[in-house]
């Protein structure tokens, strides 16, 4: 299955910018981490993943009654703190939970892509 | 054996284990699920007529799998249209799982059952269906709602496992150590559910008998989990008090007053065989483990007097530290007061009593260490606080006779 990580909040850590340079080299060494320990797991690959510009750069595509209009910012609250991405290929939601664990602790949004041929 | 006397035999064996296997091989929880049941129902129906098969688990099996792909084919034809072309092209039908896998699919469907992605209530209910195949009906009875509403429910959680895409396997407790707190929490709930107040005390009686059969089960299938040992523990030494806890009226009898000669002594000797083989730990497991312990205390007590009442005081005293629960002050204040004496224990209860305003049963525990301090007016004032904050029922009724027996007359 594929699943869309979305990394969202940052729960109970400290802002990234309030944290000393030491600091922030640990949070950087936490996704070496997780690189690694999904290159290790057996049917787990990240397919893709990057850090997004933040939400005022977000655009959001509506289309009401035939009309497709264009607004900025993000489509909902939810991902207003949106800070980055991974699609990641994985055999179950499990497997994915154990290993988002190594990362800093985010809140997290997972989201199983559909595949209309499975 | 009659027909109906195998499937009983059969359903108890295997239903955990069938369900298990399609599990596995279709990762679909909720065709799975429905094809399993309706396999056990034809069976219900042929047998009898028809006779029992030579093998009737490996009969149920295929027919299950041959219901799980009738679904399955089925739910293709229903994808949206403009794949229909394509998935007909591509569609592949879920394996069948090897013949005699012998792991026991029973471990994996408990964890399932209780995924942290469910919501929690619906994981006690969950569990009973898949691991034990408890009638819906009787899961329904149990949590005190509609049929149709546990259906709904089940359901939902089925296919919720299906979308979120569940794995079915066993956490590695080093990576993910709550999910065994999870299942313990899942099967505990189950049992309260059945000791919450219903209409028939004895159907309820046996009901709870159901999360008690699961909690036996999880702590034999996950004998290095410490959480799930204590549980076992402590369901066997509580439900080993059920003939003793309700007259032939249905009415309630209060553990005081309870003949202990009907407890369940085979229950007994076994929640303290499993007591014994535990140490202090911490966290849940630790929690489960004092109630536990408290629970052998009462079990092992000839009589009310007899009751190691400083051991109880003890575990209470911990118990509190753990969890900073005013209930558990509570109980900790009435122990207290067998084994220190009354002063001792209507102390302890003052913090208590702040914390659950409106309580009756702060004002129930007041009275009654009052009473046996021999301040009697203040004991009554705090039975009569009690009765104004109480619900009919037996617990009522039996304040009700205390206060008679403190003042004669009144």
């Amino acid at each position: 299955m594929k699943y869309l990580v979305l990394l969202i909040g940052d729960g109970e850590l400290p802002p990234w910018n309030s944290l000393t340079e030491e600091e922030q080299a640990a949070g950087m060494k936490k996704f070496e981490d997780f690189d690694a320990a999904c290159a290790a797991r057996d049917g787990v690959e990240i397919l893709s993943g990057e850090a997004l510009a933040g939400p005022s750069s977000a655009t959001t595509l509506r289309t009401r009654g035939g009309t497709l209009s264009v607004t900025e910012g993000p489509y909902a609250e939810v991902i207003e703190g949106l800070g980055g991405y991974y699609l990641i290929e994985t055999p179950d939601l499990d497997t994915l939970i154990e290993l988002l664990q190594v990362l800093p602790a985010y809140d997290m949004q997972l989201q199983p892509a559909v595949d209309p041929y499975e | 054996m009659s027909a109906g006397d195998v499937l009983g035999r059969v359903h108890a064996e295997s239903w955990g284990r069938l369900l298990g296997g399609l599990i596995r091989s279709s990762r679909r929880p909720d065709l799975a699920e429905d094809a399993v049941a309706e396999a056990f129902a034809h069976a219900a129906r042929q047998w009898p007529a028809e006779g029992v098969p030579a093998n009737p688990a490996g009969w149920l099996a295929t027919v299950a799998q041959r219901r799980l792909l009738d679904a399955w084919r089925a739910e293709q034809r229903r994808a949206a249209p403009e794949f229909r072309a394509a998935v007909a092209a591509r569609a592949h039908p879920p394996p069948l799982p090897p013949p005699g896998a012998e792991a026991d699919e029973r471990i994996p469907l408990l964890f399932m059952a209780t995924h942290p992605a469910l919501t929690e209530d619906v994981r006690p209910a969950l569990a009973l269906r898949f691991v034990l195949g408890v009638p819906t009906q009787r899961i329904a009875r149990l949590f005190l709602v509609p049929l149709p509403t546990m259906a709904a429910r089940l359901t939902r959680a089925k296919k919720r496992l299906a979308d979120i895409g569940a794995a079915f396997g066993v956490p590695d407790p080093a990576r993910w150590p709550e999910r065994a707190d999870d299942v313990a929490r899942a099967v505990y709930l189950a049992f309260t559910a059945g000791y919450a107040p219903g209409d028939d005390e004895v159907e309820r009686v046996a009901e709870a008998g159901d999360a008690v059969r699961l909690a036996v089960l999880a702590a034999d299938l996950l004998p290095d989990h410490e959480v799930v040992q204590a549980l076992a523990a402590l369901l066997e030494l509580h439900h080993a008090r059920r003939a003793a806890r309700a007259r032939p009226d249905g009415s309630l009898v209060l553990l005081t007053d309870q003949d202990r000669s009907l407890w369940d002594a085979a229950a007994i000797a076994r929640g303290l065989h499993r007591l014994t083989g535990l140490t202090p730990t911490d966290g849940y497991a630790e929690q489960l483990r004092l109630q536990a312990l408290i629970a052998g205390f009462h079990a092992t007590a000839a009589t009310v007097s007899d009751t190691d009442w400083v051991g109880i005081a003890r575990a209470y005293r911990r118990l509190e530290q753990l969890t900073g629960s005013p209930i558990v002050r509570l109980n900790r204040a009435v122990a207290v007061g067998e084994a220190y004496g009354a002063p001792a224990g209507l102390t302890l209860l003052r913090a208590a009593g702040e914390r659950l305003p409106g309580h009756h049963r702060v004002a129930l525990v007041r009275a009654e260490l009052l009473a046996r301090d021999g301040r009697e007016a203040e004991a009554a004032e705090a039975f009569r606080a009690a009765l104004s904050l109480m619900p009919d029922g037996a617990e009522r009724r039996h304040v009700e006779g205390r206060l008679r027996a403190l003042r004669p007359g009144v």
